[in-house]
């Protein structure tokens, strides 16, 4: 049973239309044809319309759309022959972070993920993408193989947050997110990060300090959840619809504050709607942004990477 | 209402309620009196400023500002403030139940400062080194842009200057009111620690009551010393998130400083009258 978002309803009504039509015009022989066509472009139009005008809040619905494509459909659909690499070498093999060498167009590469599930068996593996601090152990691991064999690195990243638990704390959850900050600034390979679903404050930065940030046009990127939030400043986190608003958590808040490079479109009506062409999107931008990347040395490239997180920040000097 | 929500909602009322009591004590007090917030006792003021305010009878570790901070650690005289031109504004005006524009004006009322950070060079018994000192009552000490550019600006001057560098935290992470900006500090910062780990220069971390979120997860941590002053509460997750998440009672001393040493997460941990000495020694024996 296909879950559909509120605000999607009225297409699905439309549509049920269409095929009651679709379904009397076959039994009945009757042409139907110019009415279907009419509810089809109705349909479209609404479609458009509405997804032109999405508020935060509803991009969050839809970044968090249980059928929306995880990071290993991603990988079957974008790369040839992936291997993944498991393990952070201590004891633990993190689920909610993935990462393996992979082709991209025949090229190598080191690919690594956060990792949500589609059912709640697959959630309870990959614990709904919140990783522990062995799951950005195990990635700095793979950012050190690929620095050593020269591959470009792609991390697709989709977290509601680093997880909070007794043990992530105990084992260092913030000093492994950091770590990789401070790491992934000195790797001399060309690193394209993507957001793909849910862009949630630390846990998603610790894969994310890279030469190219770009973002699925309906995912978000935030220091704090919106409901975090709304239940701080607003002491309500019903209230998260305003905090989504004012977190500025969209790829065009993003985009026009410098944050990202990039907003990478979906097909209308969100990436779950057709993960082939989200895909392919993906694959495109992915592979421009590496060809550009590869032309730079490791000294540029480092270089460029600490001056693009330097500028960040608004400020003034007096 | 959920039953967990409601069970908040009555132990915030509960805290509410205890503060307003103990406000109620205060008054009652006279001027040269407070009252240690963990064992109760009466305690003359100027004996607890004298005590660095740690409470001579229960040993409890009054949080301190910025400016008491550099007092206390710092020879007389050595701290030379820098990049205090550096100053906030509100990149998306942000408005929750009071606009940041107002928040930040208040912060300053309260604190004198223009930040949640000082940064600067001092001297510890002789030793010269650079420093950033948050204040944990400007805005809770959160991490915007002003706080991680100034704390870029002090460890590049030490990059500079090769000289060691101190940072010394109390925060509960990254500020809220600039969202995605305030995020991108913990990359920022957490790079410049990078080029004073290639330069080979000496980095510590001073860990105060409370060190949070995204302090933690960038450079609060990345110190090549790790120190947590004595009953500090540091983490990355706050305490009541991870109880909602885990549906369980955390244990008392969870996150505290002596927790984390247990577990690996910090190298030192000290009381705030040994601080001075112990920064010295660091200082000396690698030869800075």
């Amino acid at each position: 049973m296909a879950v559909v978002l509120d605000f999607e309803k009225p297409i699905v009504e439309i549509q049920k239309k269409i095929d009651e039509l679709k379904k009397m015009s076959e039994d009945s022989g009757m042409d139907l044809n110019s009415q279907i066509e009419t509810f089809e472009q109705q349909a479209q139009d609404y479609k458009k319309e509405l997804y032109s005008k999405l508020k935060p809040s509803q991009k969050l619905q839809i970044a968090r759309h249980p059928e929306r494509p995880k990071f290993l459909d991603y990988v079957e659909l974008i790369c040839e022959n992936f291997y993944e690499l498991h393990g952070d070498r201590e004891g633990m093999d993190d689920r909610a972070i993935i990462g393996g060498i992979a082709k991209i167009d025949g090229k190598p590469v080191m690919i690594i993920g956060i990792q949500k599930g589609k059912t709640t068996k697959e959630n309870l593996e990959y614990n709904f993408g919140m990783p522990q601090p062995q799951g950005y152990r195990k990635a700095l691991r793979l950012f050190k193989h690929a620095n050593k064999f020269n591959l470009p690195i792609v991390t697709l990243i989709d977290t509601p947050g680093a997880y909070p638990g007794i043990k992530a704390e105990e084992t260092g959850q913030g000093v492994a997110i950091a770590t990789n900050l401070r790491e992934m600034s000195k790797l001399n390979v060309p690193i394209v990060s993507i957001i793909t679903g849910e862009g949630c404050s630390g846990g998603a930065l610790g894969l994310a300090v890279a030469d190219r940030v770009m973002m699925l046009e309906h995912a978000y990127y935030t220091v704090i959840s919106p409901e975090g939030c709304a239940s701080i400043l607003w002491r309500d986190a019903a209230k998260f619809a305003d905090a989504a608003e004012a977190l500025k958590i969209t790829s065009k808040d993003l985009l026009e504050l410098g944050i990202i490079d990039e907003e990478i479109s979906e097909p209308l009506g969100g990436a779950h709607s057709d993960h082939e062409i989200t895909a392919s999107n993906m694959k495109s931008s992915i592979l421009s942004a590496l060809e550009e990347l590869s032309k730079k040395s490791s000294e540029e490239l480092r270089e460029e990477r600490y001056n693009k997180f330097r500028a960040m920040g608004r400020f003034v000097e007096s | 209402m959920t039953i967990q929500e409601w069970f908040d909602k009555r132990k915030e009322a509960q805290i509410e309620r205890r503060a307003r009591d103990m406000k109620g004590i205060e008054v009652e007090t006279p001027e040269l009196w407070t009252q240690c917030v963990h064992c109760g006792t009466q305690i003359l003021k100027s004996e607890l400023e004298e005590n660095l305010m740690v409470c001579p009878h229960c040993d409890y570790h009054f949080r301190i500002n910025a400016t008491t901070r550099i007092k206390q650690l710092f020879d007389e005289g050595s701290f030379e403030e820098l990049f205090k031109n550096v100053r906030p504004t509100d990149p998306l005006n942000f408005v929750d139940t009071e606009s940041y524009a107002n928040r930040i004006k208040k912060a300053h009322e309260k604190t004198g400062l223009d930040e949640a950070v000082i940064t600067g060079l001092g001297k510890i018994e002789g030793h010269k080194l650079a420093v950033a000192v948050m204040d944990f009552d400007f805005m809770g000490g959160s991490m915007g842009s002003v706080v991680g550019e100034k704390v870029t600006r002090i460890m590049e001057k030490a990059l500079e200057l090769k000289l060691p560098m101190l940072a010394i935290t109390s925060s509960g992470g990254a500020r809220m009111q600039e969202s995605a900006l305030s995020l991108m500090q913990m990359a920022k910062t957490s790079c410049a620690v990078g080029r004073l780990d290639e330069a080979g220069l000496l980095y510590i971390n001073l860990l105060t009551e409370p060190t949070f979120g995204g302090i933690t997860a960038s450079f609060g941590t990345l110190g090549d010393i790790i120190i947590a002053e004595q009953g500090a509460r540091i983490g990355f997750a706050g305490r009541r998130v991870i109880e909602q998440t885990i549906r369980q009672k955390l244990p008392d001393d969870f996150q505290t400083a002596e927790y984390l040493l247990k577990f690996g997460q910090v190298d030192i941990v000290s009381k705030r009258k040994n601080l001075r000495k112990t920064l010295a020694d660091i200082l000396d024996m690698h030869g800075v």
